[in-house]
């Protein structure tokens, strides 16, 4: 088919100057005794799904809004809105004023104060992205599933060959001096392939990310794909027992997730942590070293600006298995009497809260092949299911579905499928015996490895 | 929401290049949550979404495009994008003159809108007394507390013009208990597609109770074991399971891209004789009920198994337009912003005819689950998983100890065959549920009676 280029919204502000000009007007109406912050985002997004060799929908929008926050005496106010129209800004504003009087007083409410960190330059926005054709879009999305259909004759089709794209700007300024704003491009390649044996269907994912389509890695994603379908078919449920297991790099990011939730410093100050009162202890294998580092641009994650505006900075999380820190925005580090690591996440309809942003592994050596060599025998897996509800963040306890492969001998063998693996997260860190180097970039701006992990609670027949 | 003349003309400008459907999807959505957390509202927060997303299919394309803007400019500009992005040659459809359907808005007796922001404060702050009175060892409460007004309107080329007012409300209550073996939650929620009257039925204090004598059971829960054993679930949450192990594989979407292991089987014994599943968004209420979907049909009463038979899937507009049927109003979407899919509602599965005491007293081994928490599936295989959020062993017939948390994990198919023996006791839930697909997440509700399956792989840490 043919597509031409769509303005799919007339460009109202998509110069940053633009939304840091709306976000001064809201902020210039602070009252007297009053803290005004406003954040204003701005979003470009083109998607495209194609499937049996056709498109199956493009989508091209523009999404905009605000979320307004209002502190007066330690009470704190908010409201948002999806939209950017004048008459919009001044009654969010209003809105989120009248909320205060309804919040409990907590001194450690406030706005974030400038902390004189300089701002890290990352190269994060590819200008042209924005006139990158939609036809080469479309194109890719086509070449993808042309692609994963033609990897193996056991492929039988897809689910969701996708391309898509954004173009994010988003803007803070508040009355205590905050005045950030950033633009960052995306851009990637995702699929899920179905393999087929007569009445056996078995699913594989692949996906590359990056700032432009150039930077896409179209084989790559369909390979993976092929690869995890094709070896799926066959498996069969393993006996119960206990194994090593190798987690491949999505795997492992899935599991970083929920680790980097529990060393937020509202967790610990909740008393809801695991880590509380370790820092300086070793609560993970000398082999892992972790860190939180929004500032490196090779993940998407990369933001040179916190969701209150401070700039973002490299937080180590485990040194050497050594816990170093918790994360905290400006509440949190207030009330355990520290200062933010510029650890504030947000969209404009939500308040900041303190999160993770983009966690990452320091890699070890072994490619996976060499580190599956060095494991002899476990299990490698590909995938789990149930991560929210059978991971339990406070107490540690986690039983999540899973399929793979078998190691024997150091190599892939036949597939598993319908088991659990179960742990506990505290120690599942102690029991890595393995830090694989193959970093991959996630989408969700992970840097991840595969993981070898002993002593894990298979079940199965 | 927008005059039907405007719209006629929105829908005339998405086919001026040609097309087989245009349609509107008009969302104007208020919302206000409440989040108590250790003693304190953090704070309250309002919410107003409003914009128009607009879709143009030719042939088995879609073109999709939405805007926040919805003065004429704004959805004009929109309509173009859409047609243009389907622009395909074809075309030629001619958008029909918009005729209004008759639709009944839910019932609500209390609008939430015209509750004070002071009440819904307060109701948090009952619940976080209720809670920490329920035992000393509760050392953490909080409680969220949320209401939203969605108006839509939908209209099509083919003439279609309806709009729902939709007005949900819900209250979560998590406690974190500490106890000699650490730490343990639990969590309660009600939750349904009602006003303020939500809490008649479901007072905060009983909600905050529930969730803080589930945190203090497990303090003297010992790890689940692992392996194959009987499952006993019991009434109304339980039917997450069904949710998980067939209702997405009977999604027409996924069934016609084969990745569905229910592909083919219409018409065949897929479950024991018995089961009878139903999904149903008329049932006033309930927290997947609406009175038209999100493509404007009317909410359905859809049987998919019949005593064991598979009788039907689940459909949106456009995967009944391939097959020349008519949606059974399945067709969902998170919000303006996104394109409308094949989606449960309420589903669940029918009571039989058996004593539920009986059916625990009759399992030897095993494990009661009295509470389930989220699950995930795979169509493709039909493996699929869901984590017990309050569970028991079963010894002599006997529910005895607690467990901690951990997985179940099944599949799909034979699942519904293992099933053994269906209680009496039919219930819904009374959380509802959020179900996520494809990157949206929509309202659901699920049921169940008492029943057994034979047996199911629990993915516990016990030696």
């Amino acid at each position: 088919m043919t597509a031409s280029p769509v303005s799919a919204e007339v460009d109202r502000a998509s110069d940053p100057e633009v939304l840091l000009g709306l976000a001064d007007r809201i902020v210039s109406w602070a009252r007297d005794g009053e803290e005004v912050e406003a954040f204003v985002a701005r979003s470009q997004r083109t998607s495209v799904v194609a499937y049996d060799g056709g498109i199956e929908s493009l989508s091209q929008a523009t999404s905009a809004g605000i979320g307004v926050r209002v502190v007066v005496d330690g009470r704190q106010g908010f409201a948002y809105a999806g939209s950017l129209d004048p008459e919009v800004l001044a009654e969010t504003l209003a809105e989120a004023r009248d909320n205060v009087a309804f919040a409990t007083a907590d001194e450690a409410n406030g706005l974030a104060d400038p902390d004189g960190v300089p701002a890290p330059e990352l190269d994060v926005h590819r200008a042209d992205l924005a006139s990158v054709p939609t036809d080469r879009k479309v194109a890719l999305a086509l070449e993808l599933e042309r692609r994963v259909r033609a990897g193996d004759p056991r492929i039988r089709g897809t689910r969701n060959a996708s391309y898509g794209d954004s173009i994010g700007t988003g803007a803070i300024v508040s009355s205590r001096g905050i005045r950030a704003v950033g633009s960052s491009t995306t851009s990637y390649v995702a699929v899920l392939a179905l393999a087929g044996d007569g009445d056996e269907t078995q699913t594989g994912g692949g996906v590359s990310v990056g700032r432009h389509p150039d930077e896409l890695d179209l084989d790559e994603a369909a390979l993976d794909a092929v690869t995890r379908a094709t070896r799926m078919l066959g498996a069969r449920q393993a006996p119960t027992q206990r194994l090593t297991v190798v987690l491949e790099p999505e795997i492992t990011a899935a599991f970083l997730g929920i680790i980097g939730a529990t060393l937020s410093g509202e967790s610990v100050l909740k008393g809801r942590s695991l880590f509380a009162n370790r820092v300086g202890e070793t609560v993970a294998a000398p082999l892992l070293t972790l860190v939180d580092d929004p500032t490196n641009p090779a993940t998407l994650a990369a933001d040179p600006f916190d969701g209150e505006g401070l700039a973002s900075r490299r937080n180590v999380l485990f040194e050497g298995g050594v816990l170093q820190r918790f994360l905290y925005d400006t509440w949190s580090a207030r009330k355990a009497g520290t200062t933010s690591t510029a650890s504030a996440v947000r969209g404009y309809s939500s308040t900041p809260g303190v999160g993770a942003r983009a966690l990452a592994v320091v890699p070890g050596s072994l490619d996976q092949p060499a580190l599956l060599a060095s494991i002899g025998d476990g299990l490698l897996v590909q995938g789990v299911t149930g991560l929210h509800s059978g991971v339990n963040p406070v107490s540690g306890d986690f039983s999540v579905g899973a399929e793979g492969v078998m190691i024997r001998g150091g190599e892939p063998a036949e597939p598993v499928r319908e088991i659990t693996i179960a742990s506990s997260l505290q120690r599942m860190l102690l029991d890595i015996v393995a830090v694989g180097g193959d970093l991959e970039w996630l989408p969700g701006g992970t840097g991840s490895v595969s993981l070898a992990i002993r002593d894990v609670s298979l079940s199965g027949s | 929401m927008l005059e039907p003349a405007v719209v006629q003309g929105v829908l005339h400008e998405a086919l001026r290049h040609g097309g087989d459907l245009a349609e509107i999807f008009v969302e104007d959505r208020r919302s206000t949550t409440v989040r108590l957390d250790d003693g304190r509202i953090e704070e309250l927060t309002s919410g107003r979404d409003r914009g128009a997303g607009i879709r143009v299919v030719v042939g088995d394309t879609t073109g999709f495009a939405h805007t926040a803007a919805l003065d004429p400019a704004g959805l004009l500009a929109a309509a173009e994008a859409a047609g243009a992005a389907a622009r395909q040659g074809g075309g030629g459809t001619r958008v029909a003159t918009l005729e209004r359907r008759v639709v009944t808005p839910g019932a609500v007796r209390i609008q939430p809108e015209d509750v004070s922001k002071a009440a819904k404060v307060e109701l948090l702050s009952r619940a976080d007394e209720a809670a920490r009175s329920a035992g000393d060892a509760i050392r953490q409460v909080s409680a969220g507390y949320g209401d939203t007004r969605r108006r839509i309107l939908v209209a099509n080329s083919d003439g279609l013009f309806a709009e729902d007012d939709q007005v949900r409300t819900r209250l979560v209550v998590s406690c974190v208990a500490l106890g000699d073996t650490g730490m343990q939650t639990g969590f309660e929620a009600a939750a349904a597609t009602v006003g303020w009257e939500l809490f008649d039925e479901h007072p905060a204090e009983e909600i905050a109770r529930l969730a803080a004598e589930r945190a203090l059971r497990k303090l003297a829960a010992r790890p689940a074991p692992s392996g194959s054993l009987p499952v006993v679930i019991g009434p109304g949450s339980g039917g997450v399971l069904f949710h998980e192990a067939c209702g997405h594989g009977l999604e027409a979407d996924l069934v016609g891209k084969g990745a569905s292991v229910f592909r083919d089987r219409v018409g065949q014994r897929v479950a024991s004789p018995g089961v009878t599943l139903v999904d149903d968004g008329t049932i006033g209420g309930e927290w997947g009920t609406a009175a038209i979907d999100d493509e404007g049909h009317p909410a359905g009463s859809n049987v998919l198994i019949d005593d064991g038979v598979l009788t039907d899937y689940m459909y949106d507009l456009l995967r009944s337009r391939q097959e020349g049927r008519a949606s059974s109003g399945n067709g969902r979407r998170q919000s303006y912003k996104h394109l409308p899919m094949v989606r449960m509602t309420n589903t669940f599965l029918l009571g039989g005819r058996e004593d539920p005491a009986a059916i625990v007293a009759g399992t030897d081994h095993g494990v009661y689950v009295a509470r389930l928490g989220g699950g995930q599936v795979n169509t493709a295989t039909g493996d699929f998983v869901f984590g017990m959020a309050e569970s028991y062993l079963i010894e002599d017939g006997q529910i005895t100890e607690p467990l901690r948390e951990g997985n179940l994990i099944g599949n799909g198919p034979e699942v519904l065959r293992a099933i053994d023996a269906v209680g009496d006791d039919f219930a819904m839930g009374v959380g509802g549920g959020t179900c996520g697909k494809d990157g949206q997440s929509v309202p659901v509700g699920v049921g169940q009676p008492t029943l057994r399956v034979a047996a199911m792989t629990i993915g516990g840490t016990a030696a």
